[in-house]
């Protein structure tokens, strides 16, 4: 599984041979690959007139480029937005939820970046083959769809120390630019041009998962709520800046503290382990049908709904594994 | 057996709702009480059982280059599609079904037929195991404000009313007579349920004959007699569960509702909840969007709020939460009613009861909130759930709603239920499948007519036999959530009405989480109760060497290893480890024949039991090639894999985005 930016193909259809020599060193003689960009066709080509562009069949003849537009920048941010105000209105009438709960997309937005992840599992684990994904600058849907593929193939991404490795490989090394993403959230006035919740995204299809596998991550809901907080406040540096060149000149790793230090200390470990947890060596094939994606409660309704039944409920599966 | 123009069809395709590639071929068998299709394949030979009370319609589709399609619809909400190669089998096949999906006699029906092999005995004391007189007991009737009365004891007062009916001490039988002619098909108000803590009581009846004017001096007095009934109010609340506009309508027929000028001390109020026919159009569309392939989030949602179905749900269980907070907080009784109290009366009673009292979220106290609010006051099962070929506008999923509420309400607490949602969905299956003779006719009196206790058996013998299946792990009868009254939140709660996918896409295995929590616990828990049994007996005998022993020598107690020991529980990573099958699977429902006398045919060991042993998985093996997956839902039909991107956008793959 690899990942990277577009190729700056531009409206004369420049090559560059080193770039198609590496893409070839991938490859076996014979073999395909797969190159899964997150615009749409229309999108990709468009790309070109400002420098940007996508892989020439020509150019890399063992590669096969499927497209699968998923959506990021503004209108994310925007489908965020709707659904937060949705959420937030208590005086809804049952008529008016679902049609606002369509109305902000968002579900769509996770059933499609599922799908994705998925497809680029399927490629890896049915097919034998390689896949290349990247969208337009490598450090948004990109991410999306590498990080969640690895969840679904491979079991120790789905431990607490894996997923935490995962986090910092895919999403914090890999340059997502968490201080431009997450500048606001969904309730401020102010429209950050560069403000996108991927990352929410993110948290939302893992979220996914652990519903339709929850004996198959080794932590919990509440970790995820904790990423999410931290990813916009936080008292620790991990998601600081834009990326590692960045919080190199802000010399982050000297000044502040790692987040992950602290989740990882024993006490504070076991709020965020799963108690119904046990090593699945298989790869998670989520359902993408829309019954199967259901809204995220747990954060989206978190201020709203009241947990205190849920919270008994994972006490009593707590003390049923623990054995009293 | 007349029925039956073709018994058996050979190379029938039973197809995949999505995908039609993945069919697999079989024969298909007509019997005078099922449908079986039985796989071609040479080790597995699965077998789908469909019980001819199950179907609920029956489509003739145009003939194809493959054959001639035949879709059947059931009232479990399974589809099943058939592809026989020959029109005039399919003909065959489609008259042979229409007929004996819509049998006239009860005599054709299954519960005739089953043969559980128990003995004469067993059968009636499986009839004993719920009974109504011991319930109404443990509520606390009869005593000095309620008495059982028997003025209907020949069916000659209401005949679609119990023999035996609780009523307020100061009711005498001449106001009971007098009321029952006051009242819609001469349903008087009755005893539902009464809290002991604070005398107060839900009654139900159906509509006054009221019309603009008319009043009836009896009915009023009956009213009077059950405010008396309840020493701790001065008033009772009427609670119409009709829009008011229907109950406007229906004064110009003559009936109507209760004018507060005319009953003294009343609270009249109206919780619309639509009639039968919006309910069976809402549930209808909404099984359209669960048969759309592949639809993107919106067409589900959207589709989902068009059908108004969760709207619905919501109406009732608001009407069930007012009558409970009225009897838990305010200790005032209430009367309920609708048009002819057998419908949304028993709807919001028995949700209302749920609600207030924890014995009937417990296993054994549900069969009896059913048995009572439903079977004894004369639901009309029969007119509702087409046991016989009847008027399609009877048919509507009144209990299937409130199966709905329980499951919404054990979504919102986990703790509180002791039975888990397989138990409601095997209710469920087993009130449209005739296999048992409880949910037969429309009124006791009928059912007895018909001696159906002798003839038949009862379903809540069978589920009593199986409860552990049923059982939710979570549940402990000593936690806050089970003690008192449920108090689900009122508003906002939209959010809190989810799709139940359980039910509606039961037969989608793909759908749904691929690992059970509820079964994971179950093992859980049964593994820590054998280990603590163990243990158990080892220190006995530890305590009985060291008796007998002078300690010089050292007995290892063993402390089993907790975590070790759930590797007993083979959590089912087999079932995980398929990529959803875009093409729902349907190969998956063997269930076993009758004949063989073990549980009820038809009764999935599948997908409702994700046991490991699970036969439905050995199917699903790793070897399948992703590259039909990629595939299968590709519009232009194309090779296997997806074609090149040229300039247009290349959707074959599965994983489509929304």
């Amino acid at each position: 599984l690899l990942r990277s930016s577009q190729p700056l193909t531009g409206p004369n259809r420049r090559r560059c041979r080193e770039d198609e020599k590496l893409l070839g060193t991938i490859l076996d003689e014979g073999e395909r690959g797969f190159i899964i960009d997150t615009r749409s066709a229309q999108a990709a080509k468009q790309a070109r007139m400002s420098g940007g562009g996508t892989e020439p069949k020509s150019s890399y003849p063992q590669w096969r480029r499927l497209h699968r537009a998923l959506d990021r920048g503004r209108p994310l941010q925007e489908s965020f937005v709707k659904l937060a105000e949705a959420c937030g209105e208590p005086s809804l009438s049952m008529d008016r939820w679902l049609s606002r709960l369509d109305g902000s997309r968002w579900l769509g937005h996770v059933k499609a970046a599922l799908s994705t992840a998925c497809l680029a599992a399927q490629c890896l684990d049915r097919e034998d083959s390689s896949v290349l994904v990247h969208g337009a600058e490598g450090t948004d849907t990109t991410l999306l769809v590498t990080a969640l593929a690895q969840l679904i193939l491979d079991p120790s991404c789905r431990t607490l120390e894996g997923f935490q490795a995962l986090l910092e490989r895919e999403w914090i090394e890999a340059g997502h630019p968490f201080h431009l993403r997450c500048a606001r959230s969904a309730s401020s006035h102010a429209r950050g041009k560069q403000e996108a919740p991927l990352f929410l995204l993110f948290l939302d299809c893992v979220w996914q998962l652990s519903r339709q596998f929850p004996l198959s991550l080794e932590f919990g809901e509440q970790l995820l709520l904790t990423l999410f907080d931290n990813a916009y406040a936080s008292a620790f540096g991990t998601f600081l800046c834009n990326s590692e060149k960045e919080r190199s000149l802000c010399k982050v790793k000297e000044s502040t503290h790692s987040l992950w230090a602290w989740l990882n200390q024993p006490e504070e470990r076991q709020k965020y382990l799963n108690p119904l947890y046990s090593h699945n060596p298989l790869v998670i094939w989520p359902s993408v049908e829309p019954q199967s994606i259901q809204l995220w409660q747990g954060l989206f309704l978190r201020w709203i709904r009241p947990s205190q039944h849920l919270d008994e409920a994972w006490v009593e599966i707590q003390r049923l594994v623990e054995g009293n | 057996m007349e029925h039956i123009r073709m018994p058996k069809v050979e190379n029938v395709r039973l197809l995949d709702r999505l995908s039609s590639r993945r069919a697999v071929v079989g024969t298909l068998y007509l019997t005078a009480t099922h449908v079986i299709f039985v796989e071609n394949g040479s080790e597995t030979r699965k077998e789908t059982w469909v019980l001819h009370s199950q179907i609920s319609s029956i489509e003739k589709q145009a003939t194809t280059a493959t054959g001639c399609p035949l879709l059947i619809r059931c009232k479990n909400f399974q589809v099943i599609q058939l592809v026989i190669p020959q029109e005039r089998d399919c003909h065959d096949v489609y008259i042979s079904l229409i007929r004996l999906a819509r049998p006239v006699k009860y005599e054709e029906l299954y519960c005739f037929s089953f043969n559980p092999k128990l003995d004469k005995e067993e059968r009636e004391q499986g009839w004993k195991l719920v009974d109504l007189n011991e319930e109404y007991n443990r509520m606390g009737v009869p005593n000095n404000y309620w008495q059982i009365s028997d003025v209907n004891r020949d069916y000659g007062v209401c005949d679609s009313y119990p023999t035996e009916v609780y009523v307020p001490k100061s009711a005498t039988a001449h106001i009971i007579v007098g009321s029952s002619k006051f009242r819609s098909r001469r349903r008087f108000p009755a005893l539902s349920y009464y809290c002991k803590g604070n005398n107060a009581s839900i009654c139900r009846s159906s509509q006054p004959l009221s019309g603009f004017s008319a009043r009836c001096l009896e009915d009023e007095q009956m009213l009077q007699a059950i405010r008396k009934a309840n020493p701790g109010s001065d008033f009772i609340y009427v609670v119409d569960t009709r829009p008011k506009l229907n109950a406007m309508a229906n004064r110009a027929a003559g009936k109507g509702y209760e004018n507060e000028d005319n009953y003294s001390n009343i609270k009249f109020q109206f919780i619309g909840i639509e009639n039968i026919h919006v309910m069976r159009n809402s549930l209808q569309k909404m099984l359209e969007v669960c048969e759309l392939k592949s639809p993107s989030m919106s067409d589900f949602l959207w589709g989902l709020e068009n059908s108004g179905w969760l709207k619905h749900i919501k109406a009732i269980m608001d009407a069930g939460i007012f009558i409970a907070k009225a009897v838990a907080e305010e200790g005032v009784s209430v009367l309920v009613h609708c048009s002819d109290g057998w419908d949304r009366t028993a709807q919001v009673c028995s949700v209302a009861s749920l609600l207030l009292d924890p014995y009937y979220r417990t296993v054994k106290g549900f069969m009896v909130l059913i048995e009572k609010d439903w079977v004894s006051f004369g639901h009309k099962f029969n007119h509702r759930y087409g046991n016989l070929d009847g008027d399609p506008k009877e048919i509507s999923p009144v209990i299937d709603q409130f199966i709905e509420c329980v499951w919404q309400l054990m979504e919102q607490f986990p703790c509180a239920f002791e039975f888990n949602e397989r138990f409601l969905i095997h209710i469920q299956h087993h009130i449209y499948s005739c296999q048992f003779g409880n949910f037969l006719c429309n009124s006791q009196k009928e059912r007895r007519e018909l001696k159906i206790k002798e003839r038949t058996y009862s379903l809540w013998a069978h589920l009593w036999k199986n409860r552990a299946d049923y059982l939710n792990p979570l549940y402990r009868s000593d936690h806050s959530q089970t003690q008192g009254t449920l108090h689900p939140q009122i508003a906002p709660c939209n959010f809190l009405y989810k799709f139940w996918s359980g039910m509606y896409n039961r037969f989608e295995k793909g759908l749904h989480p691929r690992q059970s929590v509820t079964d994971y616990l179950m093992a859980v828990k049964e593994e820590t109760q054998q280990l603590e049994e163990e243990l158990e007996v080892l220190q006995e005998r530890l305590a009985n060497l060291q008796k007998s022993q002078s300690g010089n020598n050292k007995v290892k107690s063993k402390q089993q290893d907790r975590s070790k020991q759930f590797g007993l529980y083979t959590s089912n990573n087999s079932l995980a480890n398929t990529p959803q099958e875009y093409s729902n699977d349907l190969k998956s429902f063997p269930s076993r024949s009758p004949s063989q006398g073990d549980e009820d045919s038809a009764l999935i060991l599948t997908q409702d039991n994700l046991k490991s042993s699970d036969p439905d998985l050995s199917g699903n093996s790793d070897q399948e090639s992703g590259v039909e997956d990629l595939s299968c839902r590709s519009p232009s039909g194309g090779g296997c894999l997806p074609s090149e991107d040229s300039g247009k956008d290349s959707d074959e793959a599965v994983f489509l985005a929304g």
